[in-house]
């Protein structure tokens, strides 16, 4: 059986799925509710500086995209830090911990970007007990207005700032939350590294607007006929959140940074992809939200069914397997071909590999065979996109068939090249670094 | 002698009021919007999709689906009316299990097809409920057109004609106009008189006229038509029962299940209705499967439908045999009616012989059945009875013992078009005569605008 026991920075817990900083950490009632569950740890949601309570909007919070199944398929939050007391909370902490000793219990804070407010936090969440902090640099609405959240995320020299206090001022190992509002996240995640943080987590939410009621002509979650951008999350924001995972992974400046995975992760696939890329665990909020505390039996038993048919021992074995396969475009190559297959057992004739390859790519697949309907990859015109596999309703039916190397590629008229070639070394690139000649 | 349900004979009243109305309750209830929308999502958005190839009226069923699926129902009916006007009614009596539905990639697939047919009923109800009119009429061109019969061909030829400017008389032999979606469809498949609403949702384009009561040959004739009219179009649809050919047809007791359909459609209260205790339908088609299914329907106890081939050769869709089966109905193939039994000149029962099939010709084995029965249903097909077009006008060529036309409608008779189950070629299908009739009618207006 495998073992999925995870230690992250020295934080201990029976598995790598740990609730993320959100609405179903901000108490004890849930947080206890999801370890009866199974979850192995909590990022508990965001406390703020002692004073008034923050105060959240009356109408509504969240705003959502879905299948036309009503599949959720993205969710956007307007919502703000705990707006509960802190002392209530801190003593909600304790106790949990304290009954709970074997689950991760991580805090999320977040305070004004001064030392003062910084110094004044981190010794009353040190008494909890609790396993770790996690700065929320993240946040894209509501307290980023306030200098808070993803105003200090957006700016790496503010990161490195307030990385540096916390582990100056608390023996608690810190995790870096990052906004994936920036335009390159590994500047944000070396401004942590050079700060001394322990690890970084991340994406947090995504800048957006869910959607605009027509009627109103205001956008969605609508409060009183208007709309403020939220942060999206749920399985929509999945790819991005994993390109930054990697990111941060193969940069040889923050290469081997502890990286806890956020993104929409719903199923135990998702979870192993994230970890693949090099995350060290994952946290899940949006899937947690749409169907419970309950997934998370069905992502442990899934990993742990997958890795014990793949033979992975422990998390080990998986984590960043997947980080060195993730390259520059310019390294990609050049000489490996492919090309579509089309099975036709499996193909149900629904002709869209041809309409979209007619319409708007290679014009590469046949409707039509000696007067009958047929789809067929057109060899000679096939450049092996792989947009007729994305776009074929059938699993595997269409599939992307390596050349072996010496056979002839109908569309070049030249035979496969056996040899690794990639854009440096292309003739037509003018910075080609061309070996001696 | 045992009452109620099991009375002998023929009788109505066999069960409750409740039982009837559940009995004859939508077949296929109308999608609600969530359905419709999981259900339109569930569309490949084919290329050149087999299913608007299936359907004999075109109907760009992908972009409909399509409409619906982005919360434009209206559009959606639009894209449906403009290549049937009758898409509501075609959406509920379609077989759609040998049309669109058949050749759905997803039938294909995993062996369920899109819903079109419901799917289709969707984006029709609301934009009828809305009464949507989607087609202005053209600058009156002042010509003239009759149309002989208010049918699906009837009705969509006069659309159209009105649409381009035509001035349109419907004479219908009938009380009512809708032709076999008024009298010939299963009362459970079209509930609460839709064929009624379509016929007023049709007309209200304005420049149709029907007049009920008339029938041809009867009340005027074809060269009077010829005469006052600037074209004229056929879709009188068949008059005619082939027979049993059995002996002792005539006993009391032996139906034409047409009749019987009709007479259910128009019944105001089905109690009143009477229908056999033990009924034996003779054919294969959907005519006898929905005289079946709805005498069960009413009551009777033991239904039995008798067909001289084998189940591969019946004309009703395997989805219609199953729905008899489902209603309790027992379809016995490969016997044909050899006498009707009478007692008192009652109907007590029928013999029938064993068939087979010889390389293509089909003969009796000389084997009986006797089967008890107290009502027999004739269904083996109809005929057109071309008495009230002769001696009017120059005898119109006839093909098989129906209306020759060309690939436009076009009559032998100039000036005179066809289309619906009269002419030969003619399918037994609603939708193929709206096909029919439209079409014919965009021949009818290019002729009247080029004299």
């Amino acid at each position: 059986m495998a073992d999925i026991r995870n230690n992250f920075v020295g934080i201990k817990s029976p598995n790598p799925f740990w609730l993320a900083s959100a609405p179903p950490t901000d108490k004890a009632y849930n947080v206890i509710r999801a370890f009866k569950a199974g979850w192995g740890g909590v990022v508990w949601k965001t406390l703020g500086e002692e004073g008034p309570p923050v105060v959240n909007v009356n109408g509504p919070r969240y705003g959502a995209i879905w299948g036309a199944d009503r599949r959720l398929l993205g969710l956007n939050n307007i919502e703000l830090i705990t707006d509960r007391d802190l002392q209530v909370n801190l003593r909600e902490i304790k106790q949990v911990k304290k009954d709970w000793p074997d689950r991760a219990i991580v805090v999320s804070l977040m305070v004004p970007c001064v030392e003062e407010a910084w110094n004044a936090i981190l010794p009353v969440v040190e008494e909890t007990e609790a396993d770790g902090i996690e700065l929320n640099f993240g946040c894209p609405h509501g307290m980023s207005e306030r200098g808070m959240g993803a105003a200090v995320g957006q700016v790496p020299e503010y990161i490195e700032m307030v990385v540096r206090w916390c582990k100056q001022n608390t023996r608690m190992p810190v995790i870096t939350k990052l906004t994936p509002n920036i335009t390159d996240v590994r500047k944000p995640a070396r401004a942590a590294l050079a700060g001394g943080t322990d690890a970084v987590s991340l994406i947090n939410t995504i800048n957006s607007i869910t959607g605009v009621d027509l009627d109103s002509f205001a956008p969605q979650p609508t409060i009183d006929g208007k709309g403020s951008h939220g942060g999206y999350c749920g399985p929509a924001v999945k790819p991005i959140a994993m390109n930054m995972v990697a990111e941060i992974a193969r940069d040889p400046e923050t290469h081997g940074l502890p990286i806890s995975g956020i993104g929409g992760i719903t199923t135990w696939r998702d979870a192993a992809e994230f970890m693949a890329l090099g995350a060290g665990n994952v946290q899940v909020c949006t899937a947690a939200m749409t169907y419970g505390f309950k997934i998370v039996q069905e992502m442990i038993a899934g990993l742990e069914n997958w890795m014990d048919e793949k033979g992975h021992a422990s998390l080990d074995d998986i984590v960043g397997r997947a980080t060195p396969n993730v390259t520059d475009w310019q390294y990609l190559n050049l000489n490996y071909v492919a090309k579509a297959h089309i099975d036709q057992d499996a193909c149900i004739k629904c002709g869209r590999c041809h309409i979209a390859c007619e319409d708007t790519s290679h014009q590469a697949i046949t409707s039509m065979v000696d007067g009958v309907r047929h789809f067929e990859v057109i060899e000679a015109e096939c450049v092996g996109c792989n947009l007729c596999v994305n776009v074929c309703p059938v699993e595997n039916c269409i599939t992307m068939e390596p050349l072996a190397a010496g056979v002839m590629d109908q569309r070049t008229g030249k035979p496969v090249s056996p040899i690794y070639a990639n854009w440096t070394t292309h003739p037509n690139n003018p910075m080609a670094k061309v070996a001696a000649e | 002698m045992p009452e109620g349900q099991f009375r002998e004979g023929i009788a109505g009243g066999r069960l409750s009021a409740d039982q009837y109305a559940d009995n004859f309750s939508d077949l296929h209830p109308p999608l609600d919007h969530h359905e419709a929308l999981v259900e339109s999502d569930r569309c490949y958005f084919c290329y050149d999709a087999p299913c608007m190839n299936a359907c004999p009226t075109s109907i760009d069923i992908p972009l409909f689906i399509r409409q619906i699926s982005t919360g434009n129902p209206i559009g959606s009916a639009k894209t449906i009316f403009d290549q049937n006007i009758l898409g509501g009614m075609c959406a509920r009596v379609c077989p759609t299990e040998t049309l669109c539905e058949e050749v759905c990639v997803r039938e294909v697939a995993e062996g369920k097809p899109v819903q079109i047919g419901r799917l289709q009923r969707y984006a029709t109800d609301i934009a009828m409920a809305e009464n949507k009119q989607f087609y202005p009429r053209a600058t009156p061109t002042g010509k003239t057109v009759a149309v002989v019969g208010a049918g699906p061909a009837g009705l969509a030829a006069a659309h159209r004609l009105a649409r381009h400017g035509h001035d349109v008389t419907i004479l219908e032999a009938r009380p009512k106009a809708g032709g076999l979606n008024e009298y010939g469809i299963a009362a459970y498949k079209s509930v609460d008189n839709f064929a009624q609403a379509e016929v007023e949702y049709v007309t209200a384009i304005g420049g149709i006229d029907i007049q009920n009561g008339k029938a041809l040959g009867r009340d005027y004739q074809l060269s009077d038509l010829i005469r006052n009219y600037d074209a004229v179009f056929l879709g009188m649809g068949l008059g005619g029962v082939n027979a049993l050919r059995a002996d002792g047809e005539d006993a009391d007791g032996v139906t034409n299940a047409v009749e019987f359909i009709a007479e259910l459609r128009q019944a105001s209260d089905l109690a009143s209705l009477p229908v056999g205790r033990r009924v034996v339908v003779i054919g294969g088609g959907m005519t006898a499967i929905d005289a079946a299914v709805q005498s069960k329907l009413l009551g009777a106890e033991e239904v039995t439908i008798c067909y001289r081939r084998g189940q591969e050769h019946m004309n009703a869709s395997e989805f219609e045999q199953d729905l008899a089966a489902a209603n309790g109905v027992t379809i016995r193939h490969w016997l044909q009616p050899k006498r009707v039994i009478a007692e008192g000149g009652k109907v007590s029962g029928i013999e029938l012989e064993y068939t087979a099939l010889t390389g293509d010709k089909l003969a009796g084995t000389g084997e009986t059945l006797t089967l008890t029965a107290d009502q027999v249903f004739k269904a083996i097909g109809q005929s057109f009875v071309p008495a009230a077009l002769n001696g009017s006008s120059a005898a119109i060529e006839l093909e098989a013992g129906r209306i020759k036309v060309d690939a436009e409608g076009r009559t032998s008779l100039a000036n005179v078009w066809a289309g619906g189950d009269c002419i030969f070629g003619g399918d037994d299908l609603t939708v193929s005569a709206v096909a029919q009739g439209r079409d014919a009618a965009e021949s009818m207006h290019r002729s009247l605008m080029q004299g």
